[in-house]
């Protein structure tokens, strides 16, 4: 997410290929260093949607459809 | 004589130094804050009207369809409380506006228990703004209560309800839901009772 553009794809890829699981671990890292927030939507077995925030690569779910990173909060 | 007309010159001039420089100090950042350059920020509604497009569009994939629903008609997005326990058992909720604090209340009284203050600032500033389209500010606001509520609570700054969102709006703002959701409850039962109707024929 980013003022005045919305979404921006940052990276796309199969994490069951190593060259695109490298690539994504990049831009997964460079965006956590940056002070982002990582979110993957969800939907629980009863059919809830909610969000899982990551803090690593290795807590997103393989199965994943995407990531979304947007800025951390602060208090206003 | 002449030595000490100097002196009394010397100090004279000390004292009056002493008593003019905080004017002249002052006077001289006035005039380099005049003459500072503001950064120039341009707001192109095209652009921002594209970037609440593409935003409305990324919600919308995310929340179930209820929630799309109700903030496409209402404006607001409620999040369902995980921790009763925190509120003396009790049930509680949060109402998510765009840009504005996140409001908590008890759902089965409408009593209000305070303002969550918080942002998603952008430092990058990509076009001179660090803030995040409407839609996105509220996704922001929905992954992080429904990822980690208590995270985000302990980020934001917790006030009394009435700082920033009137009461009255909220109080009118729960009336509406209570009516869009009794709404949506009688469109459903009516859809039910005709595929019912249609299997038994």
């Amino acid at each position: 997410m980013k003022p005045g553009h919305g979404e921006v794809v940052i990276a796309e890829g199969d994490v069951e290929l190593a060259e695109d699981e490298a690539r994504l671990l990049e831009q997964f890292r460079r965006q956590i260093d940056a002070g982002l927030w990582a979110a993957v939507p969800v939907v629980q077995d009863n059919g809830r949607r909610e969000a899982m925030m990551v803090r690593s690569f290795e807590d997103v779910p393989r199965d994943a459809e995407r990531v979304i990173f947007f800025p951390r909060a602060a208090g206003g | 004589m002449v030595l000490a007309l100097g002196v009394s010159t010397l100090v004279a001039v000390a004292l009056i130094a002493e008593m003019i420089a905080p004017q002249v100090t002052e006077a001289w950042e006035r005039h380099r804050a005049r003459r500072r350059r503001v950064p120039e920020f341009s707001l192109d509604p095209g652009r921002e009207r594209r970037a609440e497009q593409t935003a409305r569009e990324l919600l919308r994939s995310c929340v179930s369809d209820d929630d799309w629903a109700m903030y496409r008609e209402l404006g607001l997005i409620r999040v369902w409380g995980k921790y009763p326990r925190a509120h003396a058992g009790g049930e509680y909720a949060y109402l998510i506006y765009p840009h504005k604090p996140i409001v908590a209340y008890e759902p089965q009284t409408g009593r209000l228990l305070g303002e969550h203050c918080v942002t998603f600032p952008d430092e990058t500033r990509p076009y001179g703004s660090s803030r995040l389209p409407d839609s996105d500010d509220v996704l922001a606001k929905w992954m992080a209560l429904t990822g980690d509520e208590q995270r985000l609570i302990g980020e934001a700054n917790m006030h009394l309800p009435g700082r920033q969102v009137d009461p009255a709006q909220i109080t009118r703002d729960l009336w509406r839901l209570s009516r869009w959701e009794q709404a949506r409850m009688r469109d459903l039962a009516a859809e039910l009772n005709v595929s019912s109707q249609s299997n038994e024929s």
